[in-house]
């Protein structure tokens, strides 16, 4: 068919995203078993968890499931803004909560009252 | 030229100008859908993060009382699914209709396995008490958090004072109640989509049996195999999110 533009990855390339994913997996979970410290508070541990996690998850986005290939230019769009909402949600959400007070619902300090007098 | 190809190909619907059209149409139908499923866990996500920000001590302890080889054991049998998916449509690119079927059983061998796995995990929370619901218990018996953890959890530091001690443990039964619902909703609304995927897969095996798809029109197959690898990403982020908050050995 003339119209046909599908392309096949290689059996080939499919075993080797396999292998990452499984190595990768394997290596989550050994190096969360390693204390990695902490950096400005933040835990070196999670980081890397997600790191990784990201890795696999865009492997599987792009191969797996032909992103990387595709013609087709909203298949990308859809993708690209469904992760910036999520980032929205996520990223806005945490930056609120991490910027009150004590880190809690309640947005004025502990001792406010004692401003007061 | 076009009633040619209408007549031609049976799989072509009659308000698509070709097949190429209709295929596009149907992929980006699945995107999509699966943008909306990125929302609907992305609020459970974020309920989880914040959660995780307030009561990280808690979320430690009852994450630990999670099975580390299990959870590993498991997320490899979802990433074997996902490769026999991926080799499914890639086998009726290549129109081998035998292969085709073969990696489509065995991706329900694995997704019902992995369905099965996380029943066990389940169960033992279950004996553990672990389930938030009227025989919840973290703090004695068989699932007591409590003990190994008692530096994790700030206990040690209030262990002469009774009263203080006292909040300290409803404090924690209550926290890790939180971590538990968010372990069972997001775990749970999981495994409800690899049971809607195992159905899926399902029909589209006995398509393929059938032989209904050939190198020119394998849409369902395609799009159902887009589902399966979204199913799989959901959990290459529960398993590090729910199983590794903080694994560090216990000094």
């Amino acid at each position: 068919m003339s119209e046909h533009s599908e392309h096949i990855v290689s059996a080939k390339l499919y075993w080797l995203i396999f292998l990452s994913l499984i190595v990768g997996t394997v290596v989550t979970a050994w190096v969360a078993t390693v204390d990695l410290g902490k950096y400005h508070g933040i835990d070196a541990n999670t980081v890397v968890a997600l790191f990784i996690a990201t890795c696999k998850a865009s492997l599987v986005v792009l191969i797996f499931m032909h992103v990387k290939y595709t013609s087709e230019k909203m298949t990308k769009a859809i993708l690209l803004a469904a992760i910036f909402w999520l980032l929205l949600l996520l990223v806005l959400s945490l930056t609120d909560y991490s910027s009150r007070y004590d880190g809690s619902l309640n947005p004025l300090p502990s001792d406010f009252t004692a401003w007061l007098a | 030229m076009e009633h040619a190809e209408h007549e031609a190909r049976p799989e072509l619907r009659h308000h698509f100008a070709d097949v190429e059209q209709q295929r596009n149409a149907a992929s980006l139908g699945m995107w999509w859908f699966l943008g909306t499923e990125i929302m609907f866990f992305g609020g459970m996500f974020c309920a989880y993060l914040i959660y995780r920000r307030w009561y990280f001590e808690e979320f430690a302890a009852a994450s630990r009382s999670l099975s580390l080889g299990i959870g590993t054991f498991n997320t490899t049998v979802l990433i074997c699914s996902s490769l026999t998916v991926a080799m499914s449509v890639r086998a009726a690119q290549l129109g081998n209709r035998k292969l085709q079927v073969k990696m489509l059983l065995l991706t329900l061998v694995f997704g019902l396995s992995f369905i099965g796995i996380k029943g066990i995990e389940w169960h033992k929370k279950y004996t553990e008490h672990h389930i938030p619901t009227f025989d919840y218990n973290v703090i004695s018996g068989e699932g007591s958090l409590v003990k190994g953890n008692e530096h994790l959890l700030g206990i040690d530091k209030v262990e002469n004072d009774p009263v203080k001690l006292r909040e300290r443990k409803v404090e924690i039964q209550q926290h890790t109640k939180i971590f538990y619902s968010l372990y069972f909703a997001l775990t749970g609304m999981h495994a409800i989509h690899m049971i809607v995927g195992v159905g899926i897969f399902i029909c589209i095996t006995w398509m393929a049996h059938k032989g209904r798809f050939t190198p020119e029109y394998h849409t369902p197959l395609e799009i159902a195999g887009l589902y399966w690898h979204f199913v799989d990403i959901v959990w290459i982020y529960l398993f590090p999110l729910l199983y590794l908050i903080d694994r560090k050995p216990i000094s």
